[in-house]
């Protein structure tokens, strides 16, 4: 019985722990994805100013309450705009820049089969 | 005849290229946020300067008044500058002046309000910063006019000598 507590309590804190360094994690990957309008070409992460600060505060206070990721980007898209996402959503203003790769992809496919595999034959 | 063809075509490319590349050239790339007018306020709680009272938001903004929503701080070099149009402003008895103390020391805030003089009828704490952020704000100052809990302009920065004759011209 008493090794079973002190298994319960070895548990538990173990599993806060863990609990905490998820919860770390995800301040992270949020933080890292936002961009610091004061000094632009830094993320929120790397930052030091005033306002990267405060978010820093408020997407760890967002957490808390229980928004999740996306809750938490829609907030801020709400507030500032689409900019200061480093990852932008798929969305009419931004389909060009997600479809170019796959265009130049495809392109460059083409050309290379013309160059290579069509003179073959 | 197919050599020709291809040349002009890379000639023609790299021209397409210089010409976007020269155009960007004189581009700034420094973003600011789309001044995003008629939104609702947000709601916040705040605590009273100069006192432990506790307040939100829509105890502070009623309906059918205008109010000026300024984000300030001692430490914050452009606030001094601004603050003589604060003072004229405050003149105005249809208007009401919300300051928004942002991430200030206390006592320094108080030197600065002593030596400047006190425009605000209500000046509310934001310790961490929050609170701005709640209003989409990214810097100090930046002002907003609020009229029936929406916010019908922003100002980044300081009020200048034109923005002045603009919010006279909205709250008139």
């Amino acid at each position: 019985m008493k090794y079973l507590k002190y298994f319960l309590i070895g548990l538990f804190v173990f599993n806060s722990n863990l609990a905490s360094a998820q919860e770390i994690n995800l301040h992270t990957k949020i933080t890292k994805n936002l961009r610091c309008l004061i000094c632009q070409g830094q993320s929120v992460y790397d930052s030091d100013s005033e306002f990267a600060n405060s978010l820093k505060i408020l997407v760890n206070q967002k957490l808390k309450d229980g928004d999740n990721e996306e809750q938490i980007y829609d907030y801020l898209k709400n507030k500032y705009g689409e900019w200061i996402l480093y990852d932008p959503k798929f969305n009419k203003k931004t389909y060009f820049l997600w479809l170019l790769p796959i265009l130049m992809f495809i392109i460059g496919g083409a050309i290379i089969r013309k160059l290579f595999y069509l003179k073959k034959n | 005849m197919k050599l020709k063809i291809n040349s002009s075509l890379l000639v023609l490319f790299f021209l397409v290229i210089f010409i976007l590349f020269y155009k960007s050239l004189k581009n700034t790339n420094v973003y600011t946020p789309e001044v995003s007018v008629e939104k609702d306020i947000p709601f916040f709680n705040s605590i009273i300067f100069n006192s432990e009272d506790k307040i939100n938001s829509n105890e502070v903004f009623k309906n059918n008044q205008f109010y000026i929503f300024n984000i300030w701080a001692s430490w914050c070099v452009p606030c001094r500058k601004e603050h003589s149009y604060l003072m004229q402003l405050s003149k105005k008895r249809n208007l009401k002046i919300i300051g928004l103390n942002y991430k200030d020391d206390t006592r320094k805030a108080k030197k600065f309000l002593n030596e400047l003089k006190n425009p605000f009828d209500m000046i509310l704490l934001d310790k961490d910063g929050t609170i701005a952020i709640e209003w989409g704000a990214y810097g100090v100052p930046e002002t907003f006019i609020v009229f029936n809990k929406k916010i019908i302009k922003k100002i980044i920065g300081p009020i200048t000598d034109q923005t002045l004759i603009e919010i006279e011209n909205l709250t008139k």
